[in-house]
């Protein structure tokens, strides 16, 4: 057996983690925070121009023909260098829902623009606090126009096109330019400046609808499904280097004459930290095998890796800034921007409360089949 | 990633099922215990059950598989042992009696016993038909292990050995023991020990079981009063007896494994029995949020050692890391049995096994758990041998270091007891 990564897949984690580094890792993240976009433009065009959009996009429509391994490899490194781009609304989200959902035209229209990064697209789901339901969801497609509000979405900004949730039939998506008439993009403070949010209004704006009427909640399942296992493996990665972090500090960083990490409060306190990383590596290792191979398990394999990971990140960045004492709480020290990911990965697609949920139901729905 | 055998690991796996067929009954269910199928429970009838299936194991070839072939084993290597381990996990198997011996007495006789000694001793502890036992921990000597007293003083080719041994599992039925005492106290705490081996029928030699919280008793007080062993038996040289021990407390932490007892498909099979507030408990988002945390560790440890395994497979050395097995396995059984207990309501407290579901073992678990975290390190140790050895973290301080045995300052509990 080999419950591991190959040999090309370990190359490739080696040549991303190199190129990350060398784009200035997590310093892209801190200029953002400041206002800069400069380097997270760059990074953007330099992760095109590598074909790390396309990567699991099929060679018809463009891509690289991968499977979600190698895409896993990517989302572990982007987590480490807390890279802010805009990589995983397109990769991770709008991409694979096309790819389900879209007519072949659609595909042959948009795929391969995703693919080559030339054109960014985003998810419209949400419609303010609490989580996104069909009964909550108001916002109106009729004859193709769309009405209503939506946020936050993730990477409006950048976006060229939405995949808009709508009431329609009881939840169906459409397909909306961002840049055309009727569409308001408008940037909202948030947690993680270098993940930006946007509020999106939508007045009689013109749509193509995705999908079959009625089809968008399943649709939405199957993508979380799978962008779960990709976005546990970013916060398996930030929360690796979180811990590296606090471990590095704790060695250098003396008190009472002696380095803190020799007191048993900061060292079982990390140890605490290397379990909650280690158990939620594991669990996404399990759901990489499950996305790869598109097995049965992946529902159960992905939420169990989603609350591990969601777990382990909170605990690893806010644990973090404590080892870290004072220095871990100012704008200057690194820990708050693990701190700030760790949440904006902790929600993105519905946050604890609602993967536990899920990881039950799929335990469930596997005690009904074994009945 | 691929969860295949090689053709030579599938050809194993095969050859090891077809045995087990022929002489093990498959487990009806995936969580199913030898304890829950055993008629006799009696101490007695388990040694002569375990002592029985291991000698047909021995006679057809898979006992202590990574042995050499001289003395009893078969010369594989790791991830046979893993495969075969799996294979038998699948069925009801006689277990506890020589793990001990077989685990952490016999590599350490490898290492450091005379050739006619392992010729002598480690066939039959194979076979199962010497049973031996460790001898280590003291009423004040647990976590801090070189911190123990009991001595040892040399008297020409032989040793006399005076004082108490506490935690000794299996000693009233054990043929041998290895065991590890002070044979200088004015040098410093690690440099003053030896390691030996003993008969546990020798002339002087008193053992009187531990009751445990539980009720039950695992363990065993071994006194020991003028008990004179042969040098020939000693393993190591004079003083480097820590040296010996430290390396045979890697093997039991590889052999203490995870915490038995309900587990997470046990309190998610109850919280589907048991009613709360006139629904099934797992209804309830108080209760479905707990197991889905359990679960997670669950399958985290499930994975882990997976990923293990897989460096086993390709030759790698899996690392200090399966120290997080126990600590997660450990107080994850607490909870659970805590759990179990709350969601019986008032029949929490109950144990007789007629009247509560699950045959009252959540109630059993709730006694027995603490003794797991104990048990082969504490979560305290656990947690220093993670942040030390793996995250690579400074030592405490000791208030010992440089200071002899004797100048140690010991508190008023070492005397206890």
């Amino acid at each position: 057996m080999n419950f591991d990564f190959s040999e090309e897949q370990h190359l490739l984690r080696d040549q991303a983690r190199g190129f990350l580094d060398s784009q200035g890792g997590a310093r892209c993240a801190r200029d953002m925070l400041d206002g800069d976009d400069g380097a997270a433009d760059a990074l953007w065009r330099e992760i095109a121009k590598l074909g790390w959009m396309g990567t699991a996009i099929p060679e018809e429509y463009g891509g690289a023909g991968a499977g979600g391994l190698e895409l896993c490899v990517l989302a572990e490194e982007l987590g480490r260098a807390l890279a802010p781009t805009a990589f995983s609304t397109s990769a991770y989200l709008a991409a694979p829902l096309l790819l389900l959902a879209g007519s072949d035209g659609q595909k042959r229209e948009f795929l391969p623009r995703l693919a080559t990064g030339e054109i960014a697209a985003t998810l419209a789901v949400s419609e303010g606090p609490g989580n996104a339901t069909a009964k909550n969801v108001g916002l109106s497609a009729r004859n193709g126009q769309l009405n209503g509000e939506k946020y936050p979405v993730s990477d409006g900004g950048r976006a060229d096109l939405a995949l808009v949730l709508s009431a329609e039939a009881g939840g169906t998506f459409y397909i909306v330019r961002l840049d055309g008439p009727g569409v308001a993009v408008t940037a909202i403070a948030s947690l993680d400046p270098s993940r930006p949010q946007c509020k999106v209004s939508f007045r009689d704006a013109p749509g193509e609808r995705l999908g079959q009427p009625g089809q968008a909640w399943d649709l939405l399942r199957r993508v979380y499904d799978q962008a779960a296992v990709l976005f546990a493996f970013e916060q398996v990665g930030g929360a690796q280097v979180a811990l590296d972090q606090a471990c590095d500090y704790a060695r250098d960083r003396f008190a009472f004459g002696r380095a803190i990490g020799s007191y048993q409060g900061v060292k079982h306190k990390l140890a605490d930290m290397y379990v909650a990383a280690t158990l939620a590596k594991s669990n996404c290792y399990y759901a990489a095998w499950a996305l790869g191979n598109d097995a049965p398990e992946l529902p159960l394999a992905a939420a169990t890796a989603r609350v591990s990971a969601i777990k382990a990140f909170d605990l690893c960045a806010s644990e973090n800034i404590q080892v870290h004492g004072g220095m871990g709480c100012t704008w200057e020290t690194d820990c708050h921007l693990y701190y700030r990911r760790a949440r904006s990965l902790a929600v993105n697609i519905g946050g604890n409360l609602v993967w536990e949920e899920k990881l039950l139901r799929a335990l469930e729905a596997r005690e009904e089949e074994a009945a | 990633m691929d969860f295949s055998d090689t053709p030579a690991e599938a050809k194993f796996r095969a050859e090891a099922r077809a045995w087990l067929d022929a002489n093990a009954t498959p487990k009806a269910h995936p969580n199913q215990t030898w304890a829950s199928v055993l008629e006799d429970k009696s101490r007695d009838n388990i040694v002569r059950l375990c002592k029985a299936f291991q000698i047909k194991r021995y006679e057809d070839g898979w006992a202590c598989l990574n042995w050499p072939t001289e003395y009893g084993g078969r010369g594989l290597s790791a991830i046979e042992r893993v495969i075969y381990g799996q294979e038998e996990g699948r069925y009801i198997v006689p277990r506890g009696v020589v793990e001990i011996g077989q685990g952490m007495a016999g590599p350490i006789l490898m290492k450091y016993a005379t050739e006619q000694q392992k010729a002598r001793y480690l066939p039959p502890m194979a076979k199962g038909e010497e049973i031996w036992c460790q001898i280590f921990s003291e009423s004040a000597a647990g976590s801090d292990l070189a911190g123990l007293r009991m001595g040892a003083v040399q008297d020409g080719d032989e040793w006399i050995f005076n004082g108490e041994k506490i935690w000794t599992s299996g000693a009233h039925y054990s043929d041998f023991g290895i065991i590890v005492v002070r044979t200088d106290p004015d040098v410093a705490k690690h440099k003053g020990l030896t390691f030996f081996f003993i008969d546990m029928k020798s002339t002087g030699i008193s053992i009187e079981p531990i009751r445990q919280i539980s009720g039950s008793s695992h363990f065993n007080t071994v006194r020991f009063e003028d008990v004179r062993v042969p040098d020939s038996q000693r393993l190591g040289a004079v003083g480097e007896g820590w040296k010996v021990a430290l390396a045979t407390l890697m093997n039991e932490r590889v052999s203490v494994g995870e915490a038995p007892g309900p587990d997470f498909e046990q309190i998610f099979a109850l919280a589907r029995t048991v009613d709360l507030d006139d629904r099934p408990a797992i209804e309830n988002q108080a209760v479905r949020s707990r197991l889905a945390q359990w679960y997670c560790e669950t399958a985290g440890l499930k994975n882990t050692r997976m990923r293990s395994v897989s460096a086993l497979s390709k030759g790698e050395t899996p690392g200090p890391e399966n120290a997080i097995a126990k600590l997660v396995s450990a107080r994850k059984a607490q909870e659970i049995a805590r759990f179990g207990s709350d969601l019986m309501d008032q029949c929490g407290i109950v144990s007789d096994q007629e009247l509560v579901p699950g045959d009252g073992r959540f109630q059993q678990s709730y006694l027995q758990s603490p003794a797991m975290r104990i048990a082969g390190g504490t979560d305290e140790i656990l947690r220093n041998i993670i942040a030390e050895r793996v995250l690579g973290l400074p030592q405490d301080p000791r208030a010992d270091k440089g200071l002899t045995f004797r100048e140690i300052p010991s508190g008023n509990k070492a005397t206890e007891g």
